[in-house]
């Protein structure tokens, strides 16, 4: 448990920072193209098609896979390997680490994952249908493929890297949790530069799409663009999307040392969980996780200048956050409130980290990037501080908390500070 | 299959397989293994495209006949001497 005061008051040894930003989402294969998409309201969302559903909609990533990769190991590996690969090389090389005099064993590599495997497999025995079943032409390369470690593994074997590797399962509240989890290392001295954040190759399987489309929480629109539309009466469901974002976060006195770039300061984190569904929501439990990391931090809901939601578009689920947020920042005229699914869809394990990537900037150029596609806000999703459809200049932000939120009742909370 | 029209199923093969590879230099008689970066992986590739593509069954003893591309010609000609190039 951390202590209930601002990590401010903690040795720089104990306080950590991000250092490098790599990712690529649906709008954007850098920071500096995300952001001026968020600012410019550019989506990323696109029509999209896939066995057995057809036509629909995603978030596609369009990086250049052969940047850091051969091609032999694209073929072996697999898409959420190829996003970590290129997402942790971008980190690295935005970081300025002398890479190649870095002890690679003291380096750690923490990666949030929705789910993995299912396209692997899906795959597989989509093959392995045009031979009668036969399970002697199922590929050997169907286990490295489908581990759960497998992302975080390609990175490590792309990267020459030897310290600990593996993905943190978290539902859609795993890109926070690969953050949390790869700053707990740093704190521990289980590494000295953690890459962490989160991946997503989902919509590669046709399963999510379909799981999505029976619960009634797949969106549709004419307008790719207009798809994802969180908070607005019209919403109709979860725009899918594949993106990765990974950071290096390194403890304070080694970024001071070596002169680094540093984005901001995790000031505060919680993750709690509902216990009250598989699926549905806790405002609650959502209210208090948020709740737990302000009080981690040593702040007070008002201190926060921009929440970066993760309503996703569907009918509860957004009325839902909004309740929690309600509770916490109900009564803070300086809080703003926005969503970045508005722009990309819902890139899963990414998410979390990609949306906390787009706010950042915020931190240099004073601007809160809105929710797009709000035609008609649903009265239930009314709260002080949403930022809708236009970009708003703000009074020079020192807090961002980024929420992310998944399946199981997994809640997630980050707060990041200007530095 | 002539033996000529194995080694070049087998040269097709590899060029999946191995995409980053330049083959045209390919020694047959000198081992894989010393002149492309394949692992045991690759081989298993190789033995699982043989069977995919012509239902060839290659034993796990025998392996060790797919070292070089001579080596595997002359393993695969009797197997394959009976199959129409596709």
């Amino acid at each position: 448990m951390i202590a209930a005061q601002s990590t401010l008051n903690l040795p720089d040894n104990q306080r950590i920072v991000i250092t490098g930003i790599g990712l690529t989402a649906p709008n954007g294969n850098s920071l500096g193209e995300v952001r001026d998409a968020l600012l410019n309201g550019r989506s990323g969302v696109s029509d999209y098609e896939i066995r057995y559903v057809g036509k629909t909609l995603a978030g596609v990533c369009d990086f250049d896979s052969r940047k850091y990769q051969a091609r032999k190991d694209i073929r072996r590996g697999t898409r959420a390997g190829s996003v970590g690969v290129f997402s942790a090389n971008e980190a690295i090389a935005n970081s300025g680490l002398d890479w190649e005099n870095v002890d690679r064993s003291r380096v750690g590599i923490y990666m949030g994952v929705t789910e993995h495997g299912n396209v692997e497999t899906e795959n597989e025995i989509y093959e392995l249908k045009g031979y009668d079943y036969d399970i002697a032409f199922w590929s050997h390369h169907h286990n490295p493929r489908t581990v759960a470690n497998n992302p975080a593994g390609e990175v490590a074997l792309n990267m020459q890297i030897t310290g600990p590797h593996y993905t943190i399962g978290a539902a859609c509240a795993a890109g926070n949790a690969g953050v949390i989890q790869g700053a707990q290392m740093l704190r521990l001295n289980e590494c000295d530069v953690a890459l962490a954040g989160g991946l997503s190759e989902s919509i590669h399987t046709f399963g999510i799409f379909a799981s999505f489309k029976s619960q009634g929480a797949l969106a549709e629109h004419q307008d790719p663009t207009r798809a994802s539309r969180p908070f607005d009466v019209d919403r109709s469901g979860i725009v899918v999307s594949e993106g990765g974002c990974v950071f290096v976060l390194e403890r304070l006195d080694d970024a001071k040392r070596r002169g680094a770039q540093i984005y901001g300061e995790l000031a505060g984190y919680a993750i709690n969980t509902d216990a009250t569904d598989f699926v549905l929501p806790n405002p609650e439990r959502q209210s208090e996780c948020i709740f737990l990391a302000l009080r981690r931090a040593g702040l007070a809901a008002d201190q926060i200048d921009i929440v970066s939601t993760h309503a996703t578009g569907t009918g509860s689920g957004d009325v839902q956050e909004c309740a929690a947020i309600r509770t916490v920042f109900g009564k803070s005229e300086r809080t703003r409130i926005n969503n970045t699914k508005s722009f990309i869809g819902h890139a899963m394990g990414a998410a979390g980290a990609i949306e906390l990537a787009g706010n950042l900037c915020s931190f240099q150029d004073n601007v809160c990037h809105p929710t797009i596609n709000v035609d008609q806000l649903d009265p239930e999703c009314e709260l002080p501080g949403l930022v809708l459809n236009e970009s708003q200049e703000i009074d020079k932000p020192e807090y961002i908390l980024n929420n992310s939120f998944g399946m199981l009742g997994i809640n997630s909370a980050v707060i990041i500070r200007r530095i | 299959m002539t033996p000529a029209e194995i080694r070049n199923e087998i040269l097709d093969i590899l060029e999946d397989i191995a995409p980053d590879e330049d083959l045209s230099g390919l020694k047959d008689e000198v081992a894989f293994r010393d002149q492309l970066e394949l692992d045991s992986m690759d081989f298993l590739d190789i033995v699982m495209e043989l069977r995919k593509r012509h239902r060839v069954q290659i034993p796990e003893e025998s392996y060790g006949e797919l070292a070089s591309m001579q080596s595997t010609v002359t393993y695969l000609e009797p197997l394959m001497k009976d199959l129409q190039k596709a």
